[in-house]
């Protein structure tokens, strides 16, 4: 049988989507998570910073005209005493710089408030400047005091690349379990459809009975068309089989007919020419319906080596049974069969197939040997084969190494003068082929064919 | 020995029927299950030959009712089809054996023996010739009560002598009767087993006697 072709497979194919899909959510799962955090964290920061200006705004007064500001200690150190941040400020009246670091970045435009933010960079290190003003009422007029404060970002970086690998922690954690979900989700998925082949392939050759079992139904429809081919082959099994019958029928009664009045005219006839011819007759009919027989033996075996059913067929027991059917047929020619070893030897295969082989096998045997002599059959097992050998004291085998005896409708040299049709060995061949035995055939030294079907172990 | 036929060809039939009376056997025959169940009801036979494809009926049918009826009588089926397709199951159905046709009728016998040999037990066709008794069933010899031992062909050679006695055969009817068809046998083969037979029924009041240029027969001293 060959495999069929395979593409692709549904539990692969619905493994790397579900996959795909969790490494996407992972992904997004930890951008999420990274820049909410980011923006939780500035604002946090920005809260302080806006706080520590506003405290330091507040601290400002007139005074006779003259803005004077009381620096609060707590402004700054709360920017730079917990943490190891260090705090900038620069405070600034209508853009004219009065006090604190003199090159802090100014702010940009202030909109919709009073209060702005920035990041920058300043002196080597990324800061975030926080700014917010006021307009006071001075000796020269309107004017705006304003203060920023900046604070240095390395805590906050290092708190931001603390939360970023929480975050990749739990995409990869998501991604990992996801993934555990999607094997599990790929499996049951695909389970009815191995249920299914299961059940297709426990069957023996001919159970060719509708699947019952109850399938999800997506694969109703590829299980009603298997029934239905199922039931087709069913048809056209029984049908070839019934044809193989009937024709042998067919075949075999007029043949049964002309047989039984020929010998019933040898009994009346005296003539020693008639009852040569009379002779000759029956020998060509039992020539002619021995290969009917055995062309519509072929036909069977070919059949039914391609449904080979697996059965535990005990070859010994088979033997046995063979010896014992021909028993008349042997008493009749007055040649012995004896059954020198039985050892118990069972193999799996058909035991119709394998009776028909011994049954031709011991059939030639005794058709080539000569009155009061003897054939031997043996079944002998070991620890790697089991051979079953059946050996005359007859002619042997002519021209053995050309190997042609197996072929179809090949008779040996010496074949004159015995009814046969040459199928025999082939049927041989063809069983013990199908069984994964071998067919051996040799002469013995003193004489006589030995055959050897051997059949290995395991 | 008394047989049924069960047979729905009539020209086969017909053969088998005078074949088997040429041996001096008695045989029905019927042409359809009914018929043959109505038989097998009335008469006691020896051996029951059966067909297998019947016009009312499948053959197999008609075993397994025989069997039921727990009938002693040995059952040989004559089939057609194909060897490989039914043996195991005529066997495991209950016939006693099988022949595929063509039926080769020497086979024939040599099966029938073998199944009533296996039967054993009642049913005893003994005919008794002088001080000789032969059973044909059991195929065994008794010169005054003690068994001979005799070997198949010779058996079957005295078989048509007792059949028959007094009567003269010729060599070659006796090699038809001996030998298949496919075997090359001689007259001369003939005279050895005459030779054979003759030496067994030395202590007896019986024995086989040459008519020059003719044959044999059997005959009472």
């Amino acid at each position: 049988m060959t495999a069929p072709t395979t593409k692709g497979s549904i539990r692969q194919r619905l493994l790397i989507l579900l996959l795909v899909n969790a490494a996407v959510v992972g992904l997004l799962l930890y951008l999420v998570v990274q820049s909410v955090a980011r923006q939780i964290a500035q604002e946090s920061q920005d809260n302080i910073l806006a706080a520590s200006a506003i405290s330091i705004l507040d601290s400002a007064r007139v005074t006779g005209g003259e803005i004077s500001i009381d620096l609060p200690y707590s402004a700054l150190s709360m920017l730079d005493s917990v943490t190891d941040e260090r705090a900038f400020y620069a405070i600034r009246l209508n853009d004219e710089f009065l006090s604190g670091y003199e090159n802090l970045p100014r702010p940009g435009d202030y909109v919709g408030g009073n209060t702005v933010f920035q990041s920058a960079a300043y002196l080597g290190e990324d800061v975030r400047i926080a700014s917010t003003r006021r307009s006071f009422a001075t000796d020269q007029g309107q004017a705006f005091l304003e203060i920023s404060v900046a604070q240095t970002l390395t805590g906050m970086n290092r708190t931001l690349t603390r939360i970023s690998s929480i975050s990749f922690g739990v995409g990869i954690g998501f991604f990992v379990l996801s993934a555990l979900m999607a094997m599990l989700i790929a499996r049951s998925t695909t389970r009815p459809l191995h249920r299914l082949t299961a059940s297709v392939s426990r069957r023996g050759p001919s159970d060719l009975s509708p699947v019952a079992a109850p399938v999800p139904s997506e694969m109703a429809p590829l299980v009603s068309s298997l029934n239905n081919f199922m039931s087709r082959l069913q048809l056209s099994l029984s049908r070839s089989e019934d044809f193989i019958a009937e024709a042998a029928h067919r075949v075999r009664t007029p043949l049964a007919i002309v047989r039984t009045q020929a010998e019933i005219t040898l009994r009346r006839v005296e003539k020693p020419e008639n009852r040569q011819a009379v002779r000759e007759m029956i020998r060509a009919i039992d020539e002619s319906s021995r290969t009917a027989g055995q062309l519509l033996d072929h036909a069977m075996v070919s059949f039914r080596t391609d449904h080979l059913s697996n059965e535990t067929v005990n070859l010994d027991v088979l033997a046995q049974e063979t010896v014992e059917r021909l028993q008349p047929l042997s008493e009749l020619r007055e040649v012995e069969v004896k059954v020198v070893r039985l050892d118990p030897a069972a193999i799996r295969g058909d035991s119709i197939l394998l009776q028909s082989a011994l049954l031709n096998l011991l059939d030639n045997a005794l058709k080539y040997s000569s009155r009061d002599s003897s054939v031997e059959v043996s079944v002998e097992k070991d620890d790697t084969e089991i051979r079953i050998e059946i050996s005359d004291t007859g002619p042997g085998f002519p021209d053995l190494d050309s190997g042609q005896l197996l072929e179809r409708f090949a008779r040996g040299a010496n074949a004159e003068g015995v009814v046969g049709s040459g199928l025999g060995l082939t049927i041989v061949d063809e069983v013990v082929r199908a069984h994964g035995g071998t067919l051996t055939l040799s002469n013995k030294t003193g004489g006589g064919a030995c055959v050897v079907l051997s059949f290995p172990l395991g | 020995m008394r047989y049924l036929l069960i047979e729905d060809n009539e020209a086969l039939a017909r053969a088998v029927v005078d074949r088997l009376s040429l041996d001096g056997h008695v045989v029905d025959h019927a042409e359809d299950l009914a018929t043959a169940q109505d038989f097998s009801a009335t008469t006691d036979y020896d051996l029951i030959l059966l067909d297998i494809m019947l016009p009312d009926g499948d053959g197999r049918s008609f075993l397994a009712r025989h069997r039921e009826a727990k009938s002693r009588t040995p059952v040989i089926v004559l089939t057609a089809r194909s060897e490989v397709s039914d043996r195991v199951g005529l066997l495991d159905l209950g016939a006693d054996d099988y022949m595929v046709k063509p039926i080769d009728f020497s086979e024939l016998e040599a099966r029938c023996r073998a199944v009533l040999r296996r039967r054993g037990g009642e049913a005893r066709n003994v005919i008794a010739f002088g001080d000789l008794e032969y059973d044909s069933l059991a195929g065994t010899l008794k010169i005054n009560g003690t068994e001979a031992r005799l070997r198949t062909r010779e058996l079957r050679l005295f078989e048509v002598f007792i059949n028959a006695p007094n009567q003269l055969f010729s060599k070659p009817k006796l090699v038809d009767r001996l030998f298949s068809y496919d075997e090359e046998a001689s007259e001369n083969a003939i005279e050895v087993y005459v030779g054979r037979l003759r030496r067994c029924l030395e202590g007896s009041n019986v024995s086989i006697t040459t008519v020059r240029g003719l044959g044999y027969k059997l005959e009472q001293k």
